[in-house]
């Protein structure tokens, strides 16, 4: 019987972190998130312009001197509107995530310890959702529930609340079999004490690397629905959004396209490398780097 | 009705585990785990049940503590009902019966220190806290051996031996009357195996506990109980004084178990023991008695009628030709 | 293997059934009324009543949802509130072309993505390894539509080499393959990314394993050692995720699909989210997820084809 932890220690975060930064890849995208995240949060003092500021006579500008990354077909900045664009992206994927590994953490951990017959039922539930394809689910679920930022946030989180519901889960019928378990239960402690004290610490960090993981495809989705028309209304400034405005002009200014692209691309790239970094360093069976 | 001092007893024990599997046509199997268990044990005794794997002993002694819910019988500790106790009564019963497990490296959270392991259970139950249960805690762990030191470290630190007696402090730890110790040596090497026996013994004494001591290693069980019952398939087929089931055993089964485990003494010619064929299943026990395929005695009377239970005083055996 | 089968068949009816609740609910739980969204400034107290009774939105729920499930299990999805043509027709007409998209992005993506993981496998943590984990890790991590546009900047504007709108003339095959060139590369790219990571961990685990050091003890020539007795094995995880991945092609071909303006599904769905159109939109639903049932219950069989201990 293994008598390894099934996730880290607190005590061992600080070596996690350690390996974590040295590890090349992973520190790549470390530093491809922070570049992101302070573009955002540093906005209102590094955008040049106003982002919903439109100059007609400049529309559809290059990049140059006057528009460091040219101008949209409105004469808007793009430079601006890139760092404000950055602020959606990351909100809506944040708070989605999150809702979704709280709500599906939460339905795996009790499903996993109940089991019996609510097991079955909660996963047979949990795999219906799973068989909706996610984009199409939150295409949906905005087309119905309108677009704003809440709907948004709402509608990718439902299509991750399977997912973290199963990831939660699996961790928790290993556990369930473990003696400690049955001593608390012997030792007069309640479910809930064992479900808050014993079992959760054993599946937070999984849930919280799948979240990194998961957050990189929240910032995929947002983008997409976005670029459909779905996401948050014009004129707020969106990657996805940017896209589609550049996509009608591609014949005019391809560079209207190149520039979110590569900003979802940089974004996306930094969590997916951080995720698989974080999976390398608290899966115990990895092969290691 | 109690026998006089008699802490807890146990009658007429039942646990089944109903199997529905298959398509289209589903077939249910009934595992009868524990099919009707009955033995007593006096305050401060060393009590022992016996048997191989798959007899049903760690269910039956579960289920005296209910961790598993009882299917059938009745079970009294110090005259409480434990089969239909609620709620706080439930929980002050806790306090006084306690489990130690087979398994030292699942049976404590690697997340958490041990001092956090030995001060939880006395905060549930409002024993001390903070600096009070520290106190408590670290008493305990010089009460099994361990040094003070090992209060703020983990687990995976420990041997198997070491994080055995942290489950002996734990389960000390409520100030229990009785311990069920189910299996408690047998994943320890045997060097170590003597250490914890002995620690047992000693806190038996010091405090005077009860124990409930399930195993399937005669020579522990000879060493610490006073009595033993004898378990097949899911019933007990001989109890008594240990020095009589395993010196002069009635029924066949426990006079196999016994040849299988040999005194190693020069000294004693013992005969080659004859043993004979495999445990069956106990979702299909064969009809009659349960041992008849595999015993030397069986007799027609033996493959159609189970045995009744012939008590004497001091124990009992279930068997149509005992040996006397 | 019938009797597996038939109950891998009859297992996925309940599923079957909870998802077309599903859609069902998820569409009348929209806030406003589909009525007046069609009819928008035309809407009359009276024109509101009667299209209401035409879509039969003024019956009981209950009355709708079995109405609902009867035609839905006969195939009749009801009638496009824009187009006013039968659902099927629309999706029959888009469907084929969306699976060609979907089918050619799937051999891409295992053409590219299984030898390359293979590869790694053997060569593992050398830069052949190195270099298609962070090409792959690039793959999966290009949202399908932005490929798609930089894909065409490159080769469609500024090359030349194929068009840029994507609707293929009927008839001729050959401007078929060509226009399917490019959006069957921006989607097998993210398959291929998927499948090499998946071989790639799975041949590792396998080439760790016993019985591959029993064949090498016993001197079987490597060459046999990776092909019968690795790779077989090392396929089984693939095969999931490639049945896992279809629902996640499929919702990316959307995307695709506007991005070349193919015909087929996406845009479908798009204008019918667009307009409103919720007759489209349940039938549109129904037909993706049966879609997955279907490739989830593939993909389950040919698990017991593969992995002999699953039949039980």
């Amino acid at each position: 019987m293994s008598d390894v932890a099934l996730s880290a220690t607190p005590s061992s975060w600080r070596t996690m972190a350690g390996r974590l930064l040295r590890d090349p890849t992973t520190l790549a995208g470390v530093i491809l998130c922070t570049i992101v995240v302070a573009g955002a949060l540093l906005a209102p003092w590094l955008a040049p312009r106003d982002p919903l500021e439109q100059n007609i006579l400049d529309r559809l500008a290059g990049p140059g001197s006057d528009y460091l990354l040219g101008a949209d077909q409105f004469g808007r900045d793009v430079l601006s509107r890139l760092l404000w664009g950055a602020r959606v992206s990351l909100l809506v994927s944040f708070l989605s995530i999150a809702g979704a590994v709280v709500v599906g953490g939460a339905i795996g951990m009790i499903s996993g310890y109940v089991g019996g017959r609510f097991d079955l039922f909660t996963m047979q539930v949990m795999d219906v959702l799973l068989s909706f394809p996610s984009l199409i689910l939150g295409m949906i679920m905005v087309a119905l529930l309108g677009s704003s930022v809440t709907n948004l946030v709402i509608a990718i989180a439902l299509t991750a609340i399977a997912p973290f519901a199963r990831i939660a889960r699996a961790p928790v019928l290993v556990l369930r079999e473990r003696a400690f378990i049955e001593a608390g239960r012997a030792l007069g402690f309640s479910h809930l004490r064992i479900l808050l004290v014993h079992v959760l610490p054993n599946i937070v960090t999984d849930l919280l690397v799948m979240g990194t993981l998961w957050m990189a495809t929240a910032v995929r989705t947002e983008a997409s629905l976005s670029f459909i028309g779905l996401g948050v209304k014009p004129p707020t400034p969106t990657w996805g959004g940017m896209m589609r405005d550049g996509f009608e002009n591609i014949l005019d200014q391809a560079w209207l396209c190149i520039w979110p692209g590569l900003a979802i691309l940089v974004l996306v790239l930094g969590l997916n490398l951080v995720g698989d970094g974080l999976c390398d360093v608290t899966d115990p069976k990895a092969d290691a780097q | 009705m109690t026998a006089s001092g008699a802490l807890l007893e146990v009658r007429d024990l039942a646990k089944h585990f109903v199997v529905t599997k298959g398509f289209p046509r589903p077939v249910t199997t009934t595992v009868r785990a524990v099919d009707g268990v009955s033995f007593a044990v006096t305050r401060g005794e060393a009590f022992g049940l016996v048997g191989e794997s798959g007899c049903g002993k760690s269910t039956a002694a579960r289920a005296v503590l209910r961790l598993i819910e009882p299917d059938a019988g009745k079970v009294r500790f110090a005259d409480i009902d434990v089969a239909t106790a609620e709620g706080s009564t439930l929980q002050r019963l806790r306090r006084r019966m306690q489990i130690i497990f087979q398994d030292p490296y699942s049976s404590l959270n690697p997340r958490r220190t041990i001092g956090q392991a030995l001060t939880e259970p006395l905060g549930v139950h409002g024993l001390a806290r903070g600096r009070a249960a520290r106190d408590r805690a670290i008493a305990l762990l010089e009460e099994v051996g361990l040094p003070p030191s090992a209060y703020d470290r983990r687990p995976h630190e420990f041997s198997g031996g070491q994080r055995q007696r942290v489950g002996i402090a734990r389960a000390l730890s409520v100030e229990p009357e009785l311990i069920v110790a189910d299996e408690p040596v047998s994943a320890l090497d045997v060097s170590v195996q003597a250490q914890v026996l002995l620690l047992l013994k000693d806190l038996q004494a010091r405090r005077g506990l009860t124990f409930v001591f399930v195993s399937h290693d005669l020579g522990v069980i000879r060493w610490f109980c006073a009595r033993v019952a004898v378990m097949y398939l899911g019933r007990i087929v001989e109890d008594g004084p240990v020095a009589r089931v395993f010196g002069a055993p009635r029924h066949p089964y426990s006079r196999m178990l016994r040849d299988a485990s040999p005194i190693p003494d020069p000294g004693i010619r013992g005969q080659l023991p004859r043993i004979v064929g495999e445990i069956p299943s106990a979702a299909n026990p064969p009809a009659g008695c349960h041992f008849h395929p595999r015993c030397p005695r069986a007799s027609d009377v033996c493959r159609t009628v189970y045995p009744q239970w012939r008590a004497d005083g001091h124990g009992g055996v279930a068997c149509h030709h005992p040996e006397d | 293997m019938i009797g597996f089968i038939v109950r891998r068949l009859l297992a996925s009816i309940p599923t079957l059934l909870a998802v077309l609740t599903l859609v069902f609910l998820l569409v009348r739980v929209v806030p406003g009324d589909p009525a007046i969204a069609i009819l928008g400034d035309r809407a009359t107290p009276e024109t509101l009543a009667a299209l209401r009774a035409e879509l039969g939105l003024d019956r009981w729920i209950g009355a709708q949802y079995v109405e609902f499930l009867g035609h839905a299990l006969r195939g009749d999805l009801g009638t496009s509130m824009v187009t006013h043509r039968a659902v099927w027709t629309e999706i029959g007409a888009a469907l084929p072309h969306t699976i060609v998209l979907t089918l050619a992005a799937m051999a891409i993506g295992c053409l590219i993505g299984i030898p390359a993981g293979i590869w790694a496998a053997l060569n593992r943590n050398g830069p052949i390894d190195v270099l298609t984990r962070l090409l792959s890790l690039l793959g999966l991590s290009f949202p399908v539509f932005v490929s798609g546009i930089f894909l065409l900047i490159v080769f469609a504007l500024h090359l030349h080499l194929f068009p840029v709108i994507g609707n293929p003339r009927p008839g001729d095959w050959i401007d078929g393959l060509h226009k399917l060139v490019l959006p069957a590369i921006t989607l097998g790219i993210v398959m291929a990314a998927y499948v090499v990571r998946v071989t790639r961990s799975s041949m590792l685990q396998v080439l760790g394993e016993d019985y591959i050091r029993t064949a090498r003890a016993k001197g079987v020539p490597r060459r046999a050692i990776i092909w019968r007795h690795g790779l077989s094995n090392a396929l089984i995880p693939v095969v999931t995720v490639v049945g896992l991945y279809v629902g996640i092609l499929i919702g990316n071909s959307v995307l695709t699909e506007i991005v070349f303006n193919r015909p087929g599904l996406g845009k479908v769905i798009v204008s019918a989210l667009t307009q409103r159109d919720y007759t489209m939109l349940q039938g549109m639903m129904v037909i993706y997820c049966f879609l997955i049932v279907v490739v989830n219950l593939i993909t389950d069989i040919s698990y017991g084809f593969i992995d002999p201990r699953v039949k039980q």
